[in-house]
């Protein structure tokens, strides 16, 4: 059984209002999806969900993710157990430098993993690494946790923390909003580097432009909290030609 | 950077873990204030006449004087000073030669605080060298290193051992920046003080190591006034230390304080303060009252204090050290983190007097207020009439960790010559669930995520502290902010 991520029949909401209502996905390990969907639809929704917003609650449905209870685990759990989320808007900490920041996390995860903290310079090694990975400057990873970064900043830094991380899930929620054609396909390109067969990526974008540099195995439209259609990259083409209207009106039919 | 996580996680489950108290033989006076225990205090110390005298108008000027109650944010029950002892000492010999003389009790004492008065051990890993005069219950126990610092002519040694060996820099300097007539607590401590440190720097001389002195209140009903002064003469430098620490009690105990420090032309003194006084239970019961006068004078020109102060103990916090920038051209700095959880109360801030031409004064206070307590600043900024060209910048933030916690910036600005340029910034947020949530989808938890938040809205005080003693002020506020957050 090769499934990492299963989602069945998933309902939650925040504040009262439920969001996401009976949401199925399956994602085999090395697998893209993509997913994509009108304003609103609830895309941030499920990734906060699915990363542990304690705001959000979980009215049914269950989520396994390597074969365990996705839903009983705390945020830094999920996190260490391999589930990362690209922030559709990162958060800034000033005063916390990204590197202190990046090994404090490293430390966690490799604690969770029972391995003791990693050394001073296999980890200067592996952010030089990833930095080029991803292209990002140098200044950028010694400056506090998103302070002051442009939008497009702030975006590549995610992949450059996810490509410091290793997760083997990782959730992009818009990471190409923001960014300009160079960043768009210097982070397509890093997350093509990261792709293999046991990481699996859940790719959110309004744009098919993205999907010409990553390409995903799977495209779902996500409407009012469920998924009405799924196909292969050329159903975003197709979005991309003709925008939601046409799928509204399918559901609307059904 | 790098230690801050280990250090962190060394620390985030622990509580007040020097709350711990010392079967040291102490001799005590009885309790309860009058002239015969000013008297009684100067005699156990052998003092000179002029210091009893200045000890009894000391305290006849005390006796006329008003506990601030009013104007400062703090609610506490009367304090009974006929109900405090004024003196108590370690029972030892007077003099010792080296520490297999110090009661070995003493020595287990400070070892248990991370504090090894043997010298050259002091904190192992840690490039620089620290002198340490440690002060317990209000009296010199061992100054370390005081035969090196000899030979650069600095003076580092027990306040009562100045008053014996060095009269004449006690009588100069002792006063001229807090005379006993400046405030309530000042004037009780000019009184009853039993002991502190002196420290003189010679012309030129640039202090070798951190000089450091360490408080330590342990017997019970007792109140520690300890005094400090400081002189750095004409282009001399040094970087001066304090700690303290005291035991867990139900009881309140006072602690009133006075540091002066003078600064001479082209001389620099930089003062931090890692206070870390009992701060009471979580129910507010005990704890330490802390009512401490500081203040420097920039007596001539190009001279510059430097006050860094990390302030996560005591059950209340009364306490704004200042400086008088008087020598044109001199520098004054303020860096203060003031934390308060629980009940505790901290009414902090600093003075900032500008009387010389071209004078400048920084003042970056954060205060961080959790659980059900109260944390105020206080400030003002004085330009006096022909401080030509006098700047000032504040930024003072604050930081709530809780719903229940309260915070309150008080600044008070006096521009008597119209050249001056005074900013003031000040910022009120509450800790960011966003941010603490984006720690957690990193692997990090709660605790270690306010640890990293905390530590980096304070940085900018934290790397104005010695290596060592920033990597303590992190650890404490990990320690102070425990489960603090809701
Ligand atoms: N904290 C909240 N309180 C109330 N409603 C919320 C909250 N967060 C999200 N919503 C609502 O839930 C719905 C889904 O929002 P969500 O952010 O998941 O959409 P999205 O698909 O990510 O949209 P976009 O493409 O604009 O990013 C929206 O109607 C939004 O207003
Ligand atoms: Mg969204």
């Amino acid at each position: 059984m090769n499934e990492m991520l299963s989602i069945k029949n998933l309902r939650a909401g925040i504040e009262g209002k439920e969001i996401i209502k009976g949401f199925n996905l399956e994602v085999k390990a090395g697998e893209v999806h993509a997913i994509m969907g009108p304003n609103g639809s609830g895309k941030s929704t499920l990734s906060n969900v699915l990363a542990g917003r304690e705001d959000y609650i979980v009215s049914g449905g269950e989520v396994s993710f390597n074969g365990k209870n996705l839903l009983d685990m705390s945020p830094e759990v999920r996190a260490r157990e391999g589930l990362f989320l690209a922030f559709q808007y990162p958060i800034e900490i000033p005063g916390v430098s990204n590197i202190n920041f990046l090994k404090t996390a490293i430390n966690e995860i490799r604690a969770y993993k029972g391995i003791g903290p990693m050394e001073a310079k296999d980890f200067l090694k592996l952010i030089k690494e990833k930095q080029a990975l991803v292209e990002l400057q140098g200044s950028l990873a010694g400056r506090s946790v998103n302070e002051g970064f442009s939008g497009g900043e702030k975006k590549r830094n995610e992949i450059f923390q996810m490509a410091v991380l290793e997760p083997t899930l990782a959730i992009l929620d818009e990471t190409d909003s923001g960014l300009d054609i160079d960043a768009l396909r210097i982070v397509a390109n890093g997350v093509n580097k990261l792709r293999s067969a046991d990481r699996s990526f859940i790719v959110i974008t309004h744009y098919q432009r993205l999907l010409d540099y990553i390409v995903p195995d799977f495209v779902h439209v996500l409407y009012d909290g469920v998924i009405v259609k799924s196909g292969t990259k050329e159903l975003a083409l197709e979005l991309e030609e003709k925008g939601y209207d046409w799928i509204k009106k399918e559901v609307v039919e059904a | 950077m790098a230690e801050q996580n280990d250090i962190l996680e060394e620390h985030i489950s622990s509580e007040y873990k020097y709350g711990f108290s010392s079967d040291i033989e102490t001799e005590t006076a009885p309790p309860g204030l009058s002239e015969d225990i000013v008297r009684f205090i100067s005699a156990k110390k052998n003092e000179p006449q002029w210091m009893l005298d200045y000890r009894l108008k000391a305290y006849r000027h005390w006796q006329t004087m008003e506990e601030p109650r009013h104007w400062p944010l703090l609610k506490y029950p009367e304090i009974d000073f006929q109900n405090i002892i004024y003196y108590a000492a370690p029972k030892q010999k007077p003099e010792l030669k080296d520490l297999s003389e110090v009661d070995p009790e003493l020595l287990a004492t400070f070892e248990k605080l991370g504090i090894s008065l043997e010298e050259q051990k002091r904190l192992t890993g840690v490039q620089s060298n620290i002198a340490i005069d440690a002060v317990i219950d209000s009296v010199s126990v061992k100054t370390t290193f005081k035969e090196v610092l000899a030979e650069k002519g600095i003076i580092f040694c027990s306040f009562s051992e100045a008053v014996q060996e060095h009269p004449e820099l006690i009588k100069k300097y002792m006063g001229s920046v807090v005379p006993y007539t400046d405030n309530f607590y000042a004037a009780l401590n000019a009184a009853v003080f039993s002991d502190g440190s002196f420290c003189y720097i010679p012309k030129g001389v640039r202090c070798p190591m951190e000089l450091s002195t360490y408080f330590r209140i342990n017997t019970s009903g007792t109140g520690q006034f300890e005094r400090t002064l400081i002189v750095a003469d004409e282009g001399s430098y040094v970087s001066y230390l304090e700690g303290c620490t005291a035991p867990m009690r139900d009881e309140n105990q006072l602690h009133a304080a006075v540091v002066e420090i003078v600064s001479h032309k082209n001389a620099e003194v930089k003062y931090s303060t890692v206070q870390n006084w009992y701060p009471g239970d979580k129910n507010g019961k005990g704890g330490i009252y802390n009512f401490v006068t500081k203040r420097g004078i920039c007596l001539e020109e190009n001279s510059k204090i430097s006050w860094t102060q990390v302030e996560t103990g005591s059950s209340i916090t009364w306490k704004y050290p200042s400086v008088i920038l008087k020598g044109d051209n001199s520098v004054g700095e303020f860096y203060s983190v003031a934390v308060t959880n629980n009940y505790q109360q901290a009414d902090t801030g600093t003075k900032m007097t500008h009387i010389g031409k071209n004078t400048r004064s920084t003042i970056i206070s954060k205060g961080i207020s959790a659980g059900h307590s109260n944390n105020s600043y206080r400030g003002l900024v004085r330009i006096n009439k022909g401080a030509k060209n006098a700047r000032n910048f504040s930024q003072c933030d604050s930081l709530l960790m809780s719903d229940k916690c309260g915070a309150h910036t008080f600044p008070y600005i006096e521009i008597k010559d119209k050249t001056a340029i005074v900013e003031h910034e000040a910022t009120t947020s509450k800790i960011g669930e966003d941010q603490i949530f984006y720690c957690k989808q990193r692997g990090i938890d709660t605790e270690k995520a306010i640890g990293l938040i905390v530590n980096g809205y304070c940085k900018e005080v934290f790397n104005q502290l010695p290596m060592e003693f920033a990597v303590e002020a992190q650890k404490l506020l990990a320690v102070s902010l425990e489960g603090s957050v809701g």
